[in-house]
């Protein structure tokens, strides 16, 4: 079956045109061009045709947790994002800390809505003691390692991951990328929130600043040492910020990413007490969400991700100390990120999609241009579109989204993913 | 709370405090309503004096205690308050380790909720059996010079006693090792002071907080031994406070760590009062709560809120 997405404007790495798209049974790019047809006809006039996007960071859940999750209501979710493709993160149970884990996430992932791109831990059962068999997983394609939910604390044992990667280049085709969730358990263990004023008021525990910025700062003195390409996760602290800002200009090989929470919510919405905002690392100050944003303008955080956490209704309906940290993320980034990134659309699109996707290791078939012969990957979106936020709508099992009940503006209207027609005028065909 | 609310608590209480000095200190204001304790976290005192103010005040009590967490149980917070509420509870009276829970719990239920300590954010009650023990000695707070002395960081009476006496015109001044003291002050009405001993020959009350051994372990404190040194009201401190002024303790005391026994014993301290004057605060706030706010000697129980 053949598509066309027709009157809609392109924006993509190579600029912006107002063409049709023509999306062959082949799942790749047929044309580009006016006046072209197909057997299915997709309206995208008033809307900017992308090349889909990707998140570098989704907890799916599966295996393990699918009362909170699973790959395809996760990728379900994603696409009616507009994403086509998503980083799996490795918390899974068990821990995608070796092939058998891996090639079951793909075997889930091929028969959802989006390329699900496993990601696979540094060390075993994320424990921070002994090193994955990171090349055995590079041989079937992972790119991507990190221990998230934790930092790997081990100062020694991270150097060493970071030396043995480098050696992985020739047999991946690529640098590996190791994406470090920076938190030094020392200082934050016991905290529930960013520590500081509001946490001092409401009586929570707080993890300070520091445990962030002290592993940004040990990490980019291991990545000056060891020539490891190093992806710092949702970077959430002024100082986090302006030491990768840093660490760029000294021409060292870092990459970073920010979670759209991170530059719309600050602590105080923790004066609700709500563990639906609750999230590790924490909601910051806006001293803090203005240096993400800034981030974000001049290039030093390369990609919003969603670090999209699924939790089950109930686990939330405990307290703040018990409650587990994370929020939904699929459905609002892009308009959250249009919305209050501060940045202008091109802009909005490249850190959604071929940013991420050259961090991913999959630019051939993400994020890139819309070009005859191209994978067929991408979205319709209307800039202008409002919509009411709705946790019980979402294509989630879960239902934590922070943003309830607010009015966003920035909808997907369709979604392509690998030439199949995943989402049209806003609702997911399965 | 603002001033009109304290006041309007303060000033219910002399009524309760005077039935409390009855033969026989009953009235049947709240018959046929339920108070339910729902602690926690292990609490003898206050679990008793909400008992008392309760049964004084003719409610039927509901008792429900879990240490500390109940997802041993696997039993979500709102499932355990759910199950309490349905035993036809009018008031729960939430004790619980961690800052927030009674204002999460009083989201989920439609009986009234009394926050009897919620972690380290706030201890109300307490806070206003303190003011009424304030003012029932010094007749008015406004223009008091008061010193509250330890774990700041930690505690839920310290943080509801700074908004009470401030709100109630006195001036506050924590005193703490500064690892005692909350992250950030930003906004609290208070002056911050690391050593006592300056401060004690002008100062209207002296309020010490508990000190846990765990401070220790936590690397917050070198030992009890020096905290004592440091901050301990001893008998020699005492003598150096002015004649009139105040010592206050929110119970129970570590004799020999933030308050010697001879010091405790003091004429000026007012530890007893407190425990007594808190069975009235309750009696006020429960009756506020869920009774009809009028005719208190004749047991109306209609009306409430």
């Amino acid at each position: 079956m053949s598509i066309v997405l027709r009157g809609g404007r392109i924006i993509d790495a190579d600029g912006e045109r107002t063409l049709d798209v023509e999306i062959g049974d082949d799942g790749r790019i047929a044309a580009v061009g006016t006046g072209l047809s197909g057997d299915l006809d997709l309206d995208a006039s008033s809307c900017v045709v992308s090349p889909g996007f990707v998140d570098l960071h989704a907890h799916l859940r599966e295996p393990g947790q699918e009362e909170a999750e699973t790959i395809e209501t996760g990728a379900r979710g994603g696409s009616l994002g507009g994403y086509t493709a998503l980083v799996a993160m490795p918390n899974t149970d068990p821990t995608t800390d070796c092939v058998a884990v891996v090639e079951q996430v793909r075997a889930l992932g091929r028969r959802s809505t989006c390329e699900i791109v496993p990601s696979a831990a540094m060390t075993v059962d994320r424990a921070g003691t002994d090193m994955a068999p990171m090349g055995e997983l590079v041989d079937t394609g992972v790119g991507i390692f990190t221990d998230d939910g934790t930092g790997l604390q081990d100062p020694r044992l991270m150097r060493r991951v970071m030396e043995y990667s480098t050696g992985l280049t020739r047999r991946l085709g690529r640098p590996v990328v190791l994406a470090q969730h920076c938190e030094v358990s020392a200082l934050s263990v016991g905290g529930y929130m960013h520590e500081g004023e509001w946490s001092s008021r409401l009586g929570i525990p707080g993890q300070p600043a520091e445990a962030e910025e002290l592993m940004v700062m040990r990490d980019i003195a291991l990545v000056r040492l060891t020539g490891a390409h190093m992806h710092f996760q949702h970077l959430s602290t002024a100082s986090s910020v302006a030491m990768v800002r840093g660490a760029k200009a000294a021409g060292l090989p870092v990459t970073a990413e920010a979670t759209t929470h991170h530059f719309t919510l600050t602590d105080a919405a923790c004066a609700s007490y709500d563990p639906v905002f609750k999230v590790h690392p924490p909601l910051r100050t806006d001293v803090d969400l203005a240096a993400v944003r800034a981030g974000l303008a001049d290039g030093t955080i390369d990609a919003v991700a969603t670090d999209h956490a699924p939790h089950a209704p109930h686990t939330k309906e405990r307290t703040f100390d018990e409650a587990p940290p994370g929020m939904l993320g699929l459905e609002t980034a892009f308009s959250l990120t249009l919305g209050e990134s501060g940045l202008d659309l091109p802009e909005v699109l490249a850190v959604l999609s071929w940013r991420p996707a050259a961090i991913a290791g999959i630019a051939d078939r993400h994020g890139a241009s819309v070009v005859p012969g191209a994978p067929a990957n991408l979205c319709v979106v209307d800039p202008d579109e409002t919509w009411a936020v709705s946790g019980a709508t979402m294509a989630s099992r879960s239902s934590n989204t922070p943003y309830e009940g607010r009015t966003l503006r920035g909808r997907v209207r369709h979604t392509i993913c690998a030439g199949e027609p995943v989402v049209i005028d806003g609702e997911a065909r399965r | 709370m603002t001033r009109p609310d304290l006041e309007e608590i303060l000033e219910l209480t002399d009524t309760f405090a005077e039935i409390g000095r009855r033969p026989i200190p009953k009235v049947p204001a709240l018959r046929g309503r339920t108070v339910a304790t729902v602690f926690f976290e292990n609490s003898t005192r206050t679990r008793m004096s909400f008992d008392t103010a309760a049964r004084r005040l003719s409610a039927d009590t509901l008792a429900f205690a879990a240490g500390g967490s109940s997802l041993s149980k696997g039993e979500s917070l709102r499932d355990t308050v759910e199950v309490v509420a349905s035993y036809g509870a009018d008031a729960l009276v939430i004790r619980h380790p961690m800052a927030g829970t009674a204002h999460r719990v009083a989201g989920w239920t439609e009986a009234s909720v009394v926050n009897a300590g919620d972690g380290c954010h706030e201890h109300p009650t307490q806070a206003l059996l303190d003011c009424y023990t304030l003012r029932e000695q010094r007749g008015a707070i406004d223009g008091m010079r008061i010193a509250i002395v330890g774990d700041i960081r930690h505690s839920r009476v310290a943080r509801s006693d700074v908004l009470a006496f401030t709100a109630l015109g006195a001036e506050v001044i924590l005193v703490a090792p500064a690892t005692l003291l909350p992250p950030a002050l930003d906004g609290w009405p208070v002056t911050v002071a690391h050593e006592l001993d300056p401060l004690l020959g002008d100062l209207d009350a002296v309020y010490l907080l508990r000190m846990q051994r765990e401070r220790i372990t936590e690397g917050l404190i070198p030992s009890i031994r020096e905290y004592a040194t440091d901050f301990g009201l001893t008998a020699d401190r005492v003598a150096r406070l002015p004649a009139d002024a105040l010592v206050l303790h929110p119970g129970p005391t570590n004799p020999g760590v933030e308050i010697s026994a001879a010091a405790a014993a003091d004429t000026r301290s007012v530890i007893l009062d407190q425990v007594v004057h808190g069975v009235s605060v309750r009696m006020a706030v429960l009756f506020l709560l869920l009774g009809s706010g009028r005719n208190l000697n004749r047991g109306d129980t209609g009306g409430g809120d």
